[in-house]
């Protein structure tokens, strides 16, 4: 189990470090640059530009810059922002909190949902309910994010002004329900696309257990139809899916960055977005970074919960 | 003797994309208290099919229909409403079978899973459940037992899986037990042991076993009658020693040619004859006698006319065969 956890985790430094390896290089070799603004200032001249770039260290090789980025950010220094020169490391963490509380509600409801119409679909198979999910889940998978985020705010909030537009609670408010109620549409609209994915994987989960050998064996005991696909079917078509979960990982936090523009949610989502506007290259790098972290220990959570609930798995 | 268990008529058909396969068409046939019935046919003759069609667990859905009566007692095990039928299942008829290695859940202890058998039947704590658990294995020759109990399935071989299989069967102390090819997924040496553990268990329960296998040689063995089926038929039925010795039916004397021998302190091996041609596909039965195109006795204009009846040609031998007059009874 240590062997284990420490050859996981020297696998994901490994992978973390080539992350920024290609993040940063793509990143600067992208066209234009922190200093394309400067470049906008009228009176600043070629030879002033060249000083502020030599203040930023732009002017250096991309190696040396590199290096001297990885350097203090082994140390915590993740530098700090070309926009308004605060520490990237606290920038984050007052983003964290947004982004966190969407992911995690909108997660919640993919599961429950996901997992309802993906058992009820392989139960009865072939049905209207389980056509219906399927057609529904294509649909949900074909609906372009931001589009339907517009669309919800559309009728939710201008047209029957159910729902907030936008944002993560209302100025001067701010109760549980306040925030409760803004949560609502960005949630949902984050959750379509996993509520899709999920039910459909736990359909053909699901399906794929119902015909196992051990399924005929529990009715063969007498058990009632409820305990044979509750305690055998579902506890056995539940395991995959903590993998599953794992993988959807990327995919959730891609979900966020459009569905927290579009809901103006103060998240690293829009942050993240900002600053790719900005070049803010320390910005951009540090929520990367942090991302890509969150990813990684979300999937060794996964596969270590997969081993704690799966008997014949022993991890060494 | 009232019989055990009696089946009439019983009709099979799966409805696929291909379209119907008539499985199992008009098979009736006893079972009587404390006998053990064999049920032999090559793959796809509708065995298992008729074995689940006993315990109502063929496939569920619009896809199959079974029809005809299966009389257990006083009910009619076709006609019960689904939650009588489950008070039956693994308490009165109980069934393993063939695949030991998946037949029981990965996620659960074996201790787990037969004290829910228990369970589900009698009225008993957990712990009682189990402790009768521990005796079941005991029973069916696991050592340590108490200790197996916190097993998972995948700490153990197919045959000790098998016993398992065969303790949860036996937990409710079933009158009949229905056992879908135990043997055919095991080692040699194991095979032995599991049928000899299920003679001994059918001879101290006093049980009926219906013994399904596709091997002519084990029923020898264990079997009192023996029912041999082709395409989804009945084609001869006998006791087990005027079966083995004269089979009529020249299905079943290819059958007996095709089982190995190995002669006491000979370890040379007959070489197999198997029946040339293959099983019908069931949705496609030949006019007439359906062993025709594979029938070495086959004449035209006798034997492709219309289905064969199932004569008796001797007190309790029958036999679906229009020449069997002519053929002379050979054995092996
Ligand atoms: N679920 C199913 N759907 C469609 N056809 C089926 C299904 N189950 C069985 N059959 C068909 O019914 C026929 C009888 O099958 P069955 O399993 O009873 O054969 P068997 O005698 O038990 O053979 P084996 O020795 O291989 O176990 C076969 O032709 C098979 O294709
Ligand atoms: S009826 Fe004819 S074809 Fe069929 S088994 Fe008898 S001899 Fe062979
Ligand atoms: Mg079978």
């Amino acid at each position: 189990m240590t062997r284990y956890l420490v050859h996981r985790l020297g696998q994901n430094l490994i992978l973390l470090w080539l992350v920024s390896v290609i993040a940063f290089t793509v990143l600067h070799l992208a066209p234009g640059g922190p200093l394309a603004q400067f470049a906008l200032v009228p009176g600043l001249t070629q030879a002033d530009l060249a000083r502020i770039a030599h203040q930023m260290g732009l002017d250096r090789s991309l190696p040396v810059q590199y290096w001297e980025w990885f350097r203090r950010m082994l140390v915590g220094d993740w530098g700090r922002s070309y926009r308004d020169t605060q520490p990237v490391l606290l920038v984050i963490g007052s983003h964290l909190f947004a982004t966190l509380e969407l992911m995690v509600s909108s997660t919640i409801i993919a599961v429950l949902l996901g997992t309802w119409v993906g058992v009820l679909g392989a139960i009865r198979r072939y049905s209207l309910f389980d056509y219906l999910a399927t057609v529904g889940a294509m649909i949900a998978l074909s609906i372009p994010t931001f589009w339907f985020g517009l669309v919800v705010i559309y009728i939710f909030s201008v047209k029957l002004a159910w729902l907030p537009a936008g944002n993560l609670y209302t100025v001067g408010d701010g109760s549980f329900l306040d925030f409760a109620h803004h949560l609502i549409a960005p949630s949902l609209v984050l959750a379509l696309v996993t509520v899709a994915i999920w039910s459909r994987y736990m359909r053909s989960s699901m399906l794929e257990v119902i015909n196992q050998d051990y399924i005929r064996t529990a009715r063969a005991k007498g058990l009632r139809e409820r305990s044979v696909l509750i305690d055998h079917a579902f506890r056995n078509a539940l395991l995959p899916m903590i993998t599953i979960a794992g993988l959807q990982l990327p995919t959730l936090l891609s979900g966020a960055l459009v569905t927290e523009t579009v809901f103006t949610w103060p998240g690293m989502g829009r942050l993240f977005l900002d600053s790719i506007g900005y070049r803010d290259y320390p910005m951009v790098m540090g929520v990367l970074m942090f991302s890509a972290v969150l990813v990684l220990l979300g999937n060794l959570m996964a596969d270590l919960l997969y081993a704690a609930s799966d008997p014949r798995i022993r991890l060494d | 003797m009232t019989p055990l268990l009696q089946v009439e008529d019983l009709r099979v058909r799966f409805r696929t994309d291909t379209g119907i396969i008539p499985a199992v068409n008009g098979v009736s046939f006893v079972v009587r208290p404390r006998e053990t019935l064999a049920l032999v046919g090559e793959s796809g003759s509708g065995k298992s099919v008729t074995g689940l069609s006993i315990m109502r667990l063929t496939p569920r859905g619009g896809g199959c229909r079974v029809e005809g009566r299966i009389r257990f007692g006083a009910a009619d095990l076709l006609a019960l409403p689904e939650e009588d039928m489950r008070a039956i299942r693994g308490n009165r008829i109980s069934m393993i079978f063939q695949e030991p290695m998946t037949s029981l859940n990965p996620v659960k202890t074996v201790g787990e899973q037969i004290a829910e058998a228990i369970r589900c039947h009698r009225q008993i704590g957990r712990q009682a459940a189990l402790d009768r658990a521990a005796e079941l294995l005991h029973t069916v020759g696991i050592p340590d037992a108490r200790q197996r109990l916190a097993s998972y399935p995948h700490h153990m071989s197919g045959g000790m899986r098998q016993r398992v299989m065969i303790a949860m069967a036996l937990s409710c102390e079933p009158d009949l037990l229905i056992a879908d090819e135990p043997t055919t997924a095991l080692d040699v040496t194991v095979q032995a042991q599991i049928v000899e553990l299920l003679k001994r268990l059918q001879q101290q329960t006093g049980m009926s076993v219906i013994f399904i296998t596709h091997n002519l040689g084990v029923v020898a063995d264990i079997a009192d009658r023996v029912m041999v089926m082709y395409a989804g038929r009945i084609v001869e039925q006998a006791g087990t020693v005027p079966l083995l010795t004269s089979p009529l039916m020249p299905y079943t004397q290819g059958l007996l040619r095709s089982v190995p021998r190995l002669p006491a302190g000979q370890h040379q091996r007959r070489r197999l004859d198997a029946i040339p041609g293959n099983v019908p596909d069931p949705a496609e039965l030949p006019a007439g006698c359906s062993f025709r195109p594979r029938c070495p006795h086959a004449v035209a204009g006798v034997c492709d006319t219309t289905l064969p009846e199932l004569e008796d040609t001797a007190p309790g031998h029958l036999v679906r065969c229009r020449r069997w007059r002519d053929i002379a009874p050979a054995g092996a």
